[in-house]
């Protein structure tokens, strides 16, 4: 029987009042008003680099600016719409607003500006643009900082949560030792579910602005938004999404007391019932996860879509709860706890993380791949906006996801030592954090993005609420499914 | 002391894994198993040293990612640069994610191949080479374990029967 350590517990509540603090005052820091925004971009410009790159926008404007109105909507802008004197393509419009309103503060740069745009006002014009719009952008970033945050550990244990019902349905016998460490996980689910579907809530009703097709102004403009509100629309959205986390929560809760009854039980009735039940939770999840994704995640950027995100979200988030349960699985074999948990159980943890790191791979780049060879402008705009404003991180993300764990975690040895795994973990952990970051901030802050006191306080605060949930959880039942069937073969894997 | 050995069946997999682990703790050499299948963990109960075949592998994957690389880059770069799909093909790494699937089906074509042309060398397996497994049964259903005698012959035999062996004989071997 696990007992909360004090010291945990207070790990805990530290990384919650920290992340609370740390996204307070991001809410707090971001700007109000045009005004708030014109003064941080003025005294941005002044840093060294301001001036070349505005001037390098400004070449890039000019050539872009003919093809600009092929894009009748912005995809990602929030409410710039309200003054528009150019619709353009966001990184054309960004760019294109970002010199003229240099060249309006220093006339260092009035050619470019002259040469996008025909005079002064309509410089004006954009500029006034380009400062909402920038607006809009910085006023998003706190919330898209908890969203993606709130979102991403909530899909771990979501993640988690479908590997259990796979060892179920798949009646494996070397993982019932891990299945109270799965349920632990697991039972995140209700309070991150919760939270993301409050998100939600407060989406729909205009609190914040993550979600443009939420907005009737946008919509009235946008034909594409307007064919698909029979779909895209506030109460079918959030009914849905009360539907699916609903049966999520329903399967976990309903499996967790059969496993703990079958602790206790004389046959294998309660088994028998979770395994009839993950099996009918595994069809419900799939589907459900694809639309999860398509709502929650793609739904960011209406216009664009493409078939495969499902299974490209859930290979991200799988990958990671199993990360996650491999890592429990550590610390609490740590303290000498789950005496039956061997390094070969260990070691195929590794391969699975290593297995789903790669399979991650083989999406993101299917993805990629067709969408780069098509170059159709309406879909190759969502890698150009992450090749462009997101370069780092949406590199970095590969190696982080792909390169260092398959490098890591090849060797057969290395997948049974602790401290390799552990390594390997964080890195896929942060990578698949970063990944989650790629899909939500490009249409909500675009080039606004920033790792700053917002996006870290709220991974903080959800780790905070993750450890305390799950170690909880953990302390209220024993270790040890004693009385499942396939206890004993689990006990005795050895590969 | 002669070349005699004795041959062990089983006729279980299981019951195959205790008898090594028993003859092993007793200090009886194995010689060599003959199993109908691969039989999971008996290298590590045998006492074998680790497998080196993984590293090859890596190794053979790098050669077939080089050569993959190389060839696509003589093919689509140097000899005859086309443009497909608005993409000229002036640089290897601006086409790169064209030649990714190449690149991943050469890694796993050498390393597979390559990989079991070393296991047949190291097994020193070729074609029409004859069989060197002592017992016809050990291809049906049957496990043999094949152990140096040494010592009291009588007590090793009586020592293999008592590990759930169907049949215990001793063979001069040449």
């Amino acid at each position: 029987m696990y007992t909360f350590s004090s010291r945990l517990k207070t790990i805990a509540f530290v990384l919650m009042i920290l992340g609370i603090l740390g996204v307070g005052y991001s809410f707090f820091t971001a700007p109000k008003t045009v005004e708030d925004v014109e003064r941080i971009l003025a005294a941005d410009s002044h840093h060294g680099g301001g001036h070349a790159d505005a001037a390098h926008h400004g070449d890039a404007a000019h050539d872009a600016h003919a093809s600009a109105t092929e894009e009748t909507h912005s995809h990602d802008a929030v409410k710039a719409h309200d003054t528009t004197a150019v619709t353009a393509h966001d990184s054309v419009h960004g760019a294109a607003a970002v010199a003229a309103h240099d060249d309006h503060n220093h006339d260092a740069h009035a050619k470019d500006a002259h040469a996008a745009h025909e005079g002064h006002d309509d410089a004006h014009a954009a500029h006034q643009e380009h400062l909402e719009h920038v607006l809009h952008q910085q006023q998003n970033k706190p919330w898209a900082a908890v969203y993606v945050a709130a979102l991403f550990f909530m899909l771990i244990s979501l993640g988690a949560l479908a590997f259990y019902a796979i060892q179920y349905a798949a009646q494996a016998g070397w993982s019932p030792v891990l299945f109270r460490v799965m349920e632990g996980v697991s039972s995140y689910l209700i309070p991150g579910a919760i939270i993301v579907f409050l998100l939600l809530v407060a989406g729909v009703m205009g609190w914040h602005h993550l979600f443009v097709w939420m907005d009737p102004e946008v919509v009235a403009k946008d034909h594409l938004i307007q064919a698909k509100t029979g779909y895209l629309n506030g109460p079918f959205f959030l009914i849905r999404a009360a539907i699916f986390m609903g049966g999520w929560i329903f399967y976990r809760q309903y499996s967790r007391k059969n496993s703990l009854a079958q602790d206790d039980a004389t046959d294998n009735r309660f088994y028998k019932k979770n395994f009839k039940a993950s099996a009918a939770f595994l069809v419900f999840f799939i589907i459900t996860e694809s639309i999860m994704s398509w709502d929650w995640i793609m739904s960011v950027d209406p216009h664009w879509y493409s078939t495969l995100f499902g299974w490209y979200v859930f290979a991200s988030f799988f990958v990671s709860g199993i990360t996650v349960i491999a890592m429990i699985t550590l610390y609490l074999k740590s303290l000498g706890l789950l005496e039956y948990v061997n390094t070969s159980h260990i070691h195929d943890l590794a391969k699975f993380m290593f297995g789903i790191s790669v399979f991650w791979t083989y999406l993101w780049f299917s993805q990629f791949m067709l969408i780069w060879y098509a170059d159709i402008p309406e879909e190759i705009v969502y890698f150009i906006t992450r090749i462009e404003k997101y370069n780092l991180p949406f590199f970095g993300m590969v190696v982080m996801n792909f390169v260092l764990p398959i490098l890591i975690l090849l060797n057969t040895d290395f997948k049974r030592l602790s401290w390799i795994v552990v390594m390997a973990g964080i890195i896929i952990l942060c990578g698949h954090y970063v990944d989650f970051f790629n899909m939500i901030m490009p249409a909500t802050v675009g080039d606004q993005w920033f790792i700053g006191a917002g996006e870290i306080g709220a991974i903080m605060f959800f780790l905070g609420l993750f450890i305390f949930v799950v170690f909880t959880t953990l302390a209220k039942a024993p270790l040890l499914a004693k009385r499942n069937p396939l206890i004993e073969e689990s006990k005795h894997f050895h590969y | 002391m002669s070349n005699k050995v004795i041959h062990v069946l089983y006729n279980d997999d299981d019951i195959l894994m205790d008898a090594v682990r028993q003859t092993r703790a007793a200090h009886h050499h194995i010689e060599e198993i003959y199993t109908p299948f691969p039989v999971h963990g008996l290298d590590k109960a045998m006492g074998l040293a680790p497998t080196r075949i993984a590293i090859t592998s890596f190794l053979y994957g790098l050669v077939g990612l080089s050569v993959a690389t190389a060839m696509m880059n003589y093919i689509m770069i140097q000899d005859w640069p086309q443009d497909i799909g608005g993409k000229p093909s002036f640089s290897y790494i601006q086409n790169m994610p064209a030649f990714v699937p190449v690149m991943f089906e050469m890694t796993v074509f050498f390393a597979a191949h390559l990989m079991v042309i070393t296991f047949y060398m190291r097994s020193k397996l070729w074609p029409f080479k004859e069989a060197e497994n002592p017992d016809v049964r050990t291809t049906d259903d049957h496990f043999l374990m094949e152990v140096a005698v040494h010592g009291d012959e009588d007590q090793m035999v009586a020592f293999f029967e008592k590990t759930g062996a169907v049949e215990v004989k001793v063979i001069d071997k040449h």
